[in-house]
């Protein structure tokens, strides 16, 4: 790990000399000099070193604010304060690796408005980023103050210090690490600008850009290389990027929302050549395997929901399998890290409730099967390794005095924290007991009681031993002096002694005492992880239909069934397809296979090739970003390999699909090019190898945002649309040239001329131009398609794709002239204005004048059903059977540029396969089998079994939640969303809102 | 034969233009033979004799009669009742992104008297596309609130309303709330399901103003008026949610209140109370049959397979399709469900027999017998298949229908051009 993170260790002479009440040195002292460093010996205590090493018995020497030494042997020097810590348990401090205290608050994050007034350029006074999410100058030292409060609440729970950063932005700036002591914020201050934090969230930012994950990335992106290029210019100050220059040496933290953007994070960073430590949301049980394969370090919160409140079996109707297993997984989550050796620290959860059930939590995550070690190195050795800080996390000899004590062992039901030691200064939190939990007897003349004394939240419980015991006991304490009441139905006594090493002795003189005999019975607890709790099983992907199994082995054999070749040869009856690792290697009758390969009788069914769906958004965390040139965002950067859809498409006999930005903006993000392998535990699975770059344009009604009443954002016609394209490939060409200008200087030269700035939308807009991206472009209306056409051939390239192009039969014959596809809905229309002249002959017009056709979806549910659109355009406009199952299959793979391996049944082509229980063009076909390169990713003979198996799962989650104690969340269910061009939330009537600017 | 229907085409097609067509003035007398006649009760007639006349259905079956060469010979031909789309916002909204031209949600909560007929306009745009596709018959149903007004079913070929009208003020519909429903959370940005604090405020109100109704006196209050109607049985009660309790709940409710034969419009929902609906003999029609499964876990084939899993049950079971610009797709919602457990004729009944019963409009509609009305179409092949759905000929009431349409003139014009 400590390669990895390659980690600057920092030097420890900062931290204060000074003990009690520790003053500033600096600071005009009104009196008298009161300055004390006394040694210190806490003796015969339990000593846990660091998570390997533990000593029984064992003293800690304190003075000032360090360690200065360990005495196993309890030899302590004479001129020390000896205090008993007898049955006491000392832990290095806590480490806090997610703070924010003694910050101010961040501002409030704008309510969201739907469809509002755009604010284009950042709102913040100043020579600050033009992009109001980075906040990298931020130096959150210069903004701490010591706040004993939020101090005292987090040594209540172990922690002795704080890395602290304002949790506001995508570039948050420096955290500061703190003391949770209370003194004047210059000693507090253990070092100020530790590291660099990160998010995905814009936080407080008034900023429209970035509204998307995707823009996120693509701005954390353009940033970094913005600060490169400012270190080499002179013509303007921008305090954030001299910042990251500044920071480039210290480590980097993200926090993220959830696994994927663990992945995210991580693709960022290595494209970068750096490495980020990351702030989970406590979900990296949910795909394990690649969150491991990232090699980050994690900082993970104990973020446990409760039990869902399920009232009864109807309102069961609306929770989702995917919401228990969350509940029921989560408290895995740090075992399971364990497991998979992943590096993490735990830190509480946000939120003041968090705080205080830390120590339950980090108990129940013991129970678990997070070991003792784990979980101790998890608060104090590992972090200390992530600030490279070495005088932390350790209870030795010049190490800080950071200690938490404990009155048993950590994990134990009921131990609770007496002190809390910082910086050679004890905090009192339970204090410590004068007597420990235990079997006590009180043995006075004539006879003795037994009692069980339990400590709970600082006061004694006494229980009688024996069931037949008449009497009762109480017992409270004032100081030294101990009261016991020993009570029966006939008699009370009191008794009034002193405590005294754990005993308590009569003070009258009658020689009566309690003491202790044994520990308590309770103290059986054993291990947790010894007899290993069991592990639930976790479904990959992590939703319900994850528990389908599939068999990994991509050769097959179908033989018999009536196969659609969409090649010359057309549909050939009872023939026979050999798949030979994920290819197709032959077509034939009786076919012979190797005895390992498995067949697949196809007769009564028909074969086609998969269908491709060149306009999706399934597989997707988020949709749409707002710049009007956004083609710097990458789909790629938040494709979902968990999403239902996926699977949910296969069961329609899609294969492919292009997943496309949606349609806010003229020039939108670049598309992502995926295969619908269901399983894969990565986005970069999905991905098509070698596909070409695709990008999303888009025209009309979207782009000009007719449904906001209220907006100002360039174009608002049109006309302004046009204007946009030719002001973006006059600037690309323009940079284009500008950096071959600087190219094609020497190397000296280059050396003392600044270089251009590296401009990602430029650089992806230049990409177009030069037909290495091609175009997708959401259109409607003849005059908008004419025009961009028009836009292309002056800026000499071509068009690749019109998607949704619901007027492209009015424009077909400039169409084909252009030579540019068009890919549009069967029969959709009237949903607005511009959509008002859409006729279903569409599909057909434009591909009778040879404009290569295809039928889109833009829908996760109207994909799963492509074949029966394809087939209204027999319907409508009286296609072929061939020639209309081309719409969802060939066509498209000619469009996406990969019908040199997809769209057809030949030799050598991806073996993305379906077998149709009828006619695939019938409304009465379903799609009994679908394979992606050989692989089988569904099969519907299994579905019976997996439903059931589901129904099953599902109902031991209820009832398991329903007998789960304690307090249930209220009813909640996360919905899975589904994205379509307009989407914003992925809600659709939210998104509606969005787009008319209504309000809630 | 066939050149029979296509000089009819001709001759409409000249009237057609770029306005909605002209609806024929009179019912033709016609004799068609060799006919498959999908009855709309279950039944296939192949090969069958079908004769219209008077606007009315005079034969249907098989008869011995000397032919004169006036039948229209339709081998290979499939005759269908109309289609009838139920609770659908046909007529009151024509371009779903611009308001001015909505009518469909009347503002406040409870607006019972509101009727959809008066606003319907029979020269929307959308109205011949449903016709190109079978849909002959619509119930035209206002939405939004909690009580969203009054329906009527209209035939899709009129000048205006009033022709429009086969049963005018038919339904009334209410949209009972859900004491849990999914509401956006800001905070979160995510889509979260929360408790509505006032839905017992809400479903009061519902019960007052059914309450209310009921009781004698307020012949002055129009809303109330406009509720009366459906203790006596003129006006159905048309529940509209997607919630089990709430279904449960209404149901009961709605009954208590002595009203019998309540119609359930729903979704998924009604697969969690198949037993209630059952046992409580009531009515459901369906939308949403192309619609996602609501959870990740549910079945990937929950919607398409619940009509048929509704009818083994024994419920009275007809299908829809919302938001007019999609609803031609009715028949192939229907035909979605064949490969889910439904024959092709009991789909077909959801959106033609049954549909008619559910809708009381049985008695003239829905179904190919003698003495009914002439609504019918004539498909060159399964018209709940999109390759076989290619309507040659529609009647209503006897009336041969124009079928060409601004969208076929569309077609053809640019089929012309690039002919050329």
């Amino acid at each position: 790990m400590n390669t990895k993170l390659k980690l600057t260790a920092w030097a420890v002479l900062a931290c204060s000399q000074f003990a009690q009440a520790a003053q500033v040195p600096t600071e005009t002292v009104n009196g008298n000099i009161d300055q004390r460093t006394p040694l210190m010996a806490l003796t015969h205590a339990t000593i846990h070193v660091n998570p390997d090493k533990t000593l029984e018995q064992a003293t800690v020497l304190i003075q000032g604010d360090r360690i200065v030494g360990i005495s196993e042997d309890n030899q302590v020097p004479d001129d020390a304060q000896v205090i008993n810590y007898r049955g006491l348990h000392i832990y290095p401090g806590f480490i806090h690796l997610d703070a924010s205290t003694g910050l101010p608050e961040p501002d409030k994050k704008p309510p969201f408005s739907w469809g509002g007034k755009e604010t284009i350029n950042s709102t913040k006074p100043g020579a600050y980023n033009n992009n109001e999410a980075i906040k990298a100058s931020y130096d959150a030292a210069e903004h701490f103050n010591t706040d004993a409060k939020a101090n005292q609440k987090l040594r209540e729970a172990g922690f002795t210090v704080a890395l602290s950063h304002r949790k506001d932005g995508i570039m948050r700036g420096t955290s500061v690490l703190t003391h949770l002591s209370d003194g004047a914020p210059e000693l507090s201050i253990i070092k100020s600008q530790v590291a660099q934090h990160y998010s995905f969230d814009k936080g407080s930012s008034k900023q429209d850009y970035p509204i998307s994950l995707m823009g996120a990335a693509a701005l954390i992106r353009q940033t970094w290389l913005d600060a490169d290029w400012y270190a080499r210019q002179d013509v303007m100050v921008d305090l954030d990027l001299a910042a990251i220059n500044q920071q480039q040496q210290l480590p980097k933290f993200i926090t993220v929302g959830n696994w994927q953007q663990n992945l995210l994070a991580d693709k960022i960073a290595t494209e970068f050549a750096t490495q980020f430590m990351v702030r989970t949301q406590g979900d990296s049980y949910q795909n394990l395997t690649a969150v491991k394969a990232t090699g980050q370090a994690l900082i993970v919160p104990l973020k446990f929901p409760k039990a869902p409140e399920i009232h009864d079996q109807l309102d069961a109707w609306n929770i989702d399998y995917t919401d228990l297993k969350k509940w029921e997984l989560a408290p895995h989550n740090p075992a399971l890290l364990e497991q998979q050796e992943i590096t993490f620290a735990l830190v509480p959860d946000e939120g003041p409730k968090a705080l205080g059930g830390f120590l339950k939590d980090l108990r129940t995550a013991h129970e678990k099967g997070l070991s003792q070690r784990a979980a101790l190195a998890a608060l104090t050795e590992t972090p200390a390794q992530l600030l490279g800080a070495k005088d932390l996390g350790a209870v030795a000899e010049g190490y800080l005095a950071n200690l938490v004590i404990t009155d048993g062992p950590l994990l134990s039901k009921g131990t609770q924290i007496a002190e809390t030691w910082v910086a050679g200064q004890n905090h009192t939190i339970n204090g410590r007991p004068d007597l420990l939990s235990g079997m006590y007897e009180l043995a006075m003349k004539d006879h003795s009681h037994q009692f069980e004394l339990k400590r709970e939240k600082g006061k004694y419980k006494l229980s009688p031993v024996a069931e037949d015991d008449p009497y009762s006991y109480q017992l409270t304490t004032a100081g030294q002096f101990a009261k016991l009441t020993v009570k029966s139905d006939e008699k009370e006594v009191k008794l009034l002694g002193l405590i005294k090493d754990h005993a308590i002795n009569a003070t009258d003189g009658s020689g009566w005492v309690i003491s202790k005999t044994s520990d308590l019975d309770a103290d059986k607890q054993t291990d947790p992880t010894k007899d290993q709790p069991t592990q639930p099983v976790i479904p990959s992907p992590f939703t319900a239909y994850g528990m389908a199994s599939i068999d990994p082995s991509d050769s097959v054999l179908i033989q018999n069934a009536t196969v659609w070749t969409n090649e010359e040869q057309g549909i050939l009856q009872n023939t026979d397809v050999l798949v030979i690792d994920g290819k197709i290697n032959k077509l034939g009758q009786n076919l012979q296979a190797a005895h390992d390969i498995k067949v697949i009788d196809g007769s009564e069914l028909h074969l086609t090739t998969g269908i491709i769906d060149e306009h999706a958004h399934i597989a997707l965390l988020s949709v749409n970003d707002i710049a009007v040139n956004s083609s710097m965002v990458r789909m790629e950067d938040v494709v979902n390999p968990h999403d239902i859809n996926i699977y949910r498409n296969l069961s329609g006999g899609v294969t492919a699909a292009q997943l496309l930005h949606g349609s806010a903006n003229p020039i939108g993000g670049q598309s992502a090019l995926i295969k619908l392998k269901w399983g894969a535990s990565h986005p970069e699975d999905l991905l098509i190898d070698d596909a070409k770059g695709f990008i999303k344009f888009a025209l009309g009604e979207n782009v000009k945002r007719s449904r906001s009443q209220d907006s100002i954002r360039y174009p608002l016609t049109r006309m302004g649309v046009e204007q946009v394209y030719r002001d973006a490939f006059t600037q690309a060409r323009a940079y284009e040239q500008e950096w071959q200008a600087f190219n094609n200087l020497s190397s000296r030269a280059q050396k003392r001329t600044t270089p251009p700035r590296k401009d990602l939308a430029m650089e992806a807009t230049l990409e177009v131009l030069n037909q290495q991206r091609f175009v997708s472009c959401h259109s409607y209306v003849q005059s908008e398609i004419n025009m961009l056409m028009h836009v292309a051939e002056d800026f000499d390239f071509r068009v690749n794709t019109f998607t949704h192009i619901l007027e492209g039969y009015k424009v077909a014959d400039k169409m084909k002239a252009h030579g540019v596809g068009g890919s549009t809905f069967a029969d959709w229309w009237a949903y607005k204005w511009e959509v008002n002249y859409a006729i279903p002959y569409n599909a057909a017009l434009m591909n009778n004048e040879g404009v290569v056709t295809a039928i889109n979806s833009d829908s996760a549910e109207m994909s799963r059903r492509l074949n029966q659109e394809a087939a209204k355009a027999i319907k409508y406009g009286g296609l072929s059977e061939t020639e209309a199952w081309k719409l969802v299959t060939l066509n498209p793979a000619k469009l996406l540029h990969l019908d040199d391996r997809m769209g057809s049944i030949a030799v050598g082509k991806d073996a993305d396969l379906v077998l149709w229980s009828d006619h695939p063009l019938s409304i009465y076909a379903k799609a009994e089998k679908t394979l992606v390169d050989g692989v089988l990713y569904f099969d519907r003979e299994q579905q019976a079994d997996l439903e059931s198996m589901i129904a099953t799962e599902k109902q031991r989650l209820i009832d398991l939640s329903k007998a789960s104690p304690g307090q249930k969340a209220p009813f909640k269910s996360m919905p899975p969303k589904t994205y379509e061009c307009e989407s914003i939330t992925g809600y659709h009537e939210f998104d509606h809102m969005f787009y008319t600017g209504a309000q809630q | 034969m066939k050149k029979v229907i296509t000089t009819t085409l001709m001759m409409c097609s000249m009237a057609a233009s770029a306005l909605t067509p002209a609806p024929a003035a009179k019912p033709v007398d016609q004799v068609f033979i060799n006919a498959n006649i999908h009855v709309g009760n279950g039944e296939v007639l192949e090969n069958a004799q079908f004769a219209i006349s008077d606007g009315k259905i005079s034969r249907a079956g098989y008869y011995r009669m000397a032919l004169d060469g006036s039948e229209i010979d339709l081998k290979g031909q499939h005759i269908y009742p109309g289609f009838i789309l139920a609770s659908t916002n046909l007529g009151l909204t024509e371009v779903d992104s611009v308001k001015a031209t909505i009518d469909a949600t009347e503002t406040g909560q409870l607006n019972p008297n509101v009727r959809a007929l008066i606003a319907y306009n029979t020269d929307s745009e959308r109205i011949p596309t449903m016709r190109f596709n079978g849909i002959l018959l619509a119930q035209t149903t206002p939405s939004g609130g909690l009580v969203s007004g009054t329906s009527s079913v209209v035939q899709l070929d009129a000048w205006n309303w009033e022709d429009a009208v086969v049963k005018a003020d038919d339904g009334l519909h209410i949209n009972w709330p859900a004491e849990w429903s999914k509401r956006f959370d800001f905070s979160t940005f995510t889509m979260q399901l929360k408790k509505d604090d006032k839905y017992t405020e809400k479903t009061d109100q519902i019960k007052a103003l059914l309450a209310d109704a009921r009781s004698t006196g307020h012949d002055n209050n129009v809303k109330l008026n406009a509720v009366k109607p459906v203790f006596s049985g003129q006006k159905k009660v048309f529940i509209h949610t997607n919630n089990p309790k709430s279904i449960i709940e209404a149901i009961s409710h709605i009954k208590s209140m002595g009203i019998d034969d309540p119609v359930l419009v729903t979704g998924q929902a009604a697969g969690s109370v198949i037993e209630f609906l059952q046992e409580q003999q009531i009515s459901v029609i369906i939308n949403g049959t192309h619609a996602l499964p609501q959870l990740s876990d549910d079945s990937i084939d929950e919607r398409y397979s619940l009509p048929a899993r509704l009818l083994q049950a024994g419920i009275q079971t007809a299908l829809t399709y919302p938001g007019s610009m999609s609803s031609r797709n009715l028949a192939f919602a229907a035909g979605s469900t064949v490969a889910y457990g439904l024959s092709t004729e009991q789909a077909l009944q959801m959106i033609t027999g049954t549909a008619a019963q559910i809708l009381g409009i049985d008695d003239q509609y829905g179904t190919l017998e003698v003495g009914k009305s002439a609504t019918f179409f004539i498909s060159q092949g399964d018209a709940l298949d999109m390759r076989g759905n290619v309507v040659e000929q529609a009647y209503i009431d006897g009336r041969p229908v124009e079928l060409h349409t601004r969208q076929q003139e569309l077609y053809e014009r640019y089929k012309e051009k690039y002919d050329q």
